[in-house]
């Protein structure tokens, strides 16, 4: 059976999850839910292309959410009216100032725009590994972020970029999660996809046997840059704002925990890890805001929703060190069985990542 | 002079920083996230609980010899209490796990924070007396920055001299160099584990200290940027080398306040993207950082 035939259910299956829950927001039709349903695409957009390289590669990375920043002011210089430019943004060159795509239009400049960086980028950072190649990520991020902060004439420094238009509709959102998660089920079982699996695994064995374990990451990077860069221009469209702390620490952290939460070797893991922590934090809010129930309103102290979310983190860890998921993927029931004779009998969880699923 | 002794201050900062996470990597391989905000823990612990700007002091007002050692108890005991409860469970997860859950301990330690004290900075005089400036050779030099390069000294030789000379110290260090094998000789696992939590929150509380004094105010987020630097350093160090993260720490500290001052003018907002660009440099060239620790070359 072919890799393709055998693998095609994973995409299916997370495809038709992400449609349900656009159903559910359709369907439910209020306002702050529809945001909220945004939020999730948007988060599955960019953990899936944090997973595209962590996952295959087994290098954590801190700095992909640099790519974001860069795809969300690309967006923001591609799409603002000419006029806001002006005022705003006066560094420009004259032919940025004077152009105004269409946001999906800006949005796939600026994944071209992420993964050009992302190129540079990986050239030098990919011959490094382990924790040094996480350090030299997170440099990357800092970089990038100092500069976005000071730069003053072409991004407004520390200040708030306003009127990138707003797109309150869910189904580019929802179109642009599926893409992120198609992209990374055909890299996963392409030939480049299946070389850094094996680079992660055994990277000695890998090594000898030909792989060019520098070039596999580069080309794992430059996807998943694009893919970050893409969920950063809907970002930006998603609240009409960005300023350069928004895509700095605390967002490298969420998504992080998310993909970990999920299963950091998984890309269903990657899916419902966003699925299963939005809707937490969801739930945590509303109990924030107050539940009726008969006569009186129950509601925890503010604050105690990121406690409790800590919390829930944590416990969900040691129950499951190898994220909710673990290695494998979510496939049509009657592959299971033909999944669990491929796999090695006997899970460890908390060992190193053994063989996925989709690589046999 | 005055810029060799901020170099030096600032290296101090991160010097302790970076060896509190060492200390912590070397004998778990955990990159403890939570070590910045145990850092703000240690100092906010001498507040009351309030939401107002000026920080209603308690524990602040006794005299230094007690209020030292109150603050180093603190930040251990945190970490301590951090290990029994959180960390005990990850022994056997891998890396990444125990550094996402680190980091969210860390985001719990943060928000209890908040809670009690809300988010805005507060502003604590924390022995007044230091901050008079004392003049050596011709430079006017605040006390307090003499006395944190002192005790950062002082401190460092301590420590050494802990690891080298006594028993708890050596098994540290074995553990640091080969878990497994120290275990089998006999080393016990969760005491080394614990000390070494220990003395990487007293450490914590150590910087904790010189901030606020420095700064005269305390929020939930200082800890936050001094944890990074001093991550970054403990790497360019050399993960797991007490010694090369001593150096990088120092390194680092004296990189920021150079290019600060060498920098022309329009290039010096951009500061931190040099250093950080240093920081892939030394990657690049010596990935397995300045000090190689001897427990973490990569076999083949």
């Amino acid at each position: 059976m072919s890799v393709i035939r055998r693998t095609i259910s994973t995409p299916i299956l997370l495809t038709l999850i992400l449609i349900a829950i656009a159903l559910i927001a359709v369907a439910a039709g209020s306002r702050p839910f529809n945001q909220t349903v945004i939020d999730i695409f948007l988060r599955v957009t960019l953990v899936v292309g944090l997973y595209i390289f962590i996952g295959n590669s087994g290098v954590m990375s801190f700095g992909h959410i640099g790519f974001t920043c860069l795809g969300a002011y690309a967006a923001a210089w591609l799409t603002m009216p000419p006029m806001m430019k002006q005022t705003l943004l006066p560094g420009l060159p004259d032919w940025l100032m004077n152009t105004q795509l269409p946001y999906w239009a800006g949005a796939i400049f600026a994944a071209i725009w992420a993964a050009i960086w992302a190129a540079l980028f990986g050239k030098i950072l990919m011959r490094l590994s382990g924790i040094a190649a996480s350090i030299a990520t997170f440099a990357m991020l800092a970089m990038i972020n100092t500069i976005y902060s000071n730069w003053e004439s072409v991004t407004a420094a520390t200040s708030s970029v306003v009127g990138i238009p707003i797109i309150r509709s869910i189904w580019p959102y929802l179109i642009a999660a599926i893409i992120a998660v198609i992209v990374a089920w055909a890299h996963a079982i392409s030939r480049a996809g299946l070389a850094l699996r094996a680079a992660r695994d055994e990277p000695t064995a890998a090594a000898a046997s030909g792989i060019d374990i520098p070039k596999q990451r580069l080309i794992a990077f430059i996807l998943s840059g694009a893919v970050m860069g893409m969920g950063g221009a809907l970002f930006a469209h998603s609240i009409g704002v960005v300023t350069p702390d928004t895509f700095y620490l605390t967002l490298t952290f969420t998504t992080l925990s998310m993909l970990v939460v999920g299963g950091i070797g998984s890309l269903s893991g990657a899916v419902l890890g966003v699925v299963i922590l939005s809707s937490l934090i969801q739930a945590l809010r509303w109990l924030e805001a107050g539940v009726t129930i008969g006569t009186t309103t129950l509601a925890i102290p503010n604050g105690l929703q990121e406690i409790a979310l800590g919390i829930v983190m944590i416990l969900i860890l040691i129950r499951r060190p190898a994220g909710i998921m673990a290695n494998s993927e979510l496939r049509w029931p009657r592959f299971r069985s033909e999944a669990a004779n491929l796999q090695n009998p006997g899970e460890h969880p908390g060992n190193k990542p053994t063989q996925q699923g989709v690589s046999k | 002079m005055q810029t060799l002794f901020d170099a030096l201050s600032l290296g101090s900062l991160y010097a302790l920083g970076a060896l509190g996470i060492a200390l912590i990597f070397g004998v778990m391989r955990l990159v403890n996230f939570a070590h910045g905000d145990v850092i703000s823990f240690s100092i906010f612990g001498l507040l009351w609980p309030s939401v107002d700007a000026v920080a209603i002091v308690f524990a602040g007002e006794l005299p230094w010899f007690l209020l030292i050692p109150f603050v180093l108890a603190m930040g251990a005991g945190l970490s301590v209490l951090s290990e029994i409860i959180v960390f005990r469970r990850f022994r056997r997860a891998n890396p990444a796990t125990m550094m996402i859950a680190s980091f969210a301990l860390g985001f719990v330690i943060r928000y209890f924070l908040l809670m009690l004290f809300s988010s805005r900075p507060k502003s604590i005089s924390l022995l007044p007396a230091l901050s008079q400036p004392v003049e050596i050779l011709g430079a006017r030099i605040p006390l307090l920055q003499v006395i944190t390069i002192a005790a950062t000294i002082a401190i460092l030789f301590a420590l050494t001299a802990f690891l080298k000379r006594t028993r708890f110290g050596l098994e540290m260090r074995a553990a640091a160099e080969n878990f497994t094998m120290a275990r089998m000789l006999g080393v016990r696992a969760n005491r080394v584990i614990m000390g070494a939590f220990a003395l990487s929150g007293a450490l914590a509380a150590a910087i904790g200290l010189i901030l606020a004094a420095q700064t005269g105010t305390v929020d939930i987020q200082m800890g936050a940027s001094v944890m990074l630097m001093a991550f970054i350093a403990t790497v360019i160090g050399g993960l797991g080398s007490l010694p090369g993260a001593v150096l990088a720490g120092f390194l680092l500290g004296a990189a920021s306040v150079v290019m600060q001052t060498v920098l022309p003018i329009d290039a010096r907002p951009f500061r931190d993207a040099f250093v950080y660009g240093a920081v892939i440099l030394v990657l690049i060239f010596r990935p397995q950082g300045l000090i190689a620790a001897r427990g973490t070359k990569e076999r083949v």
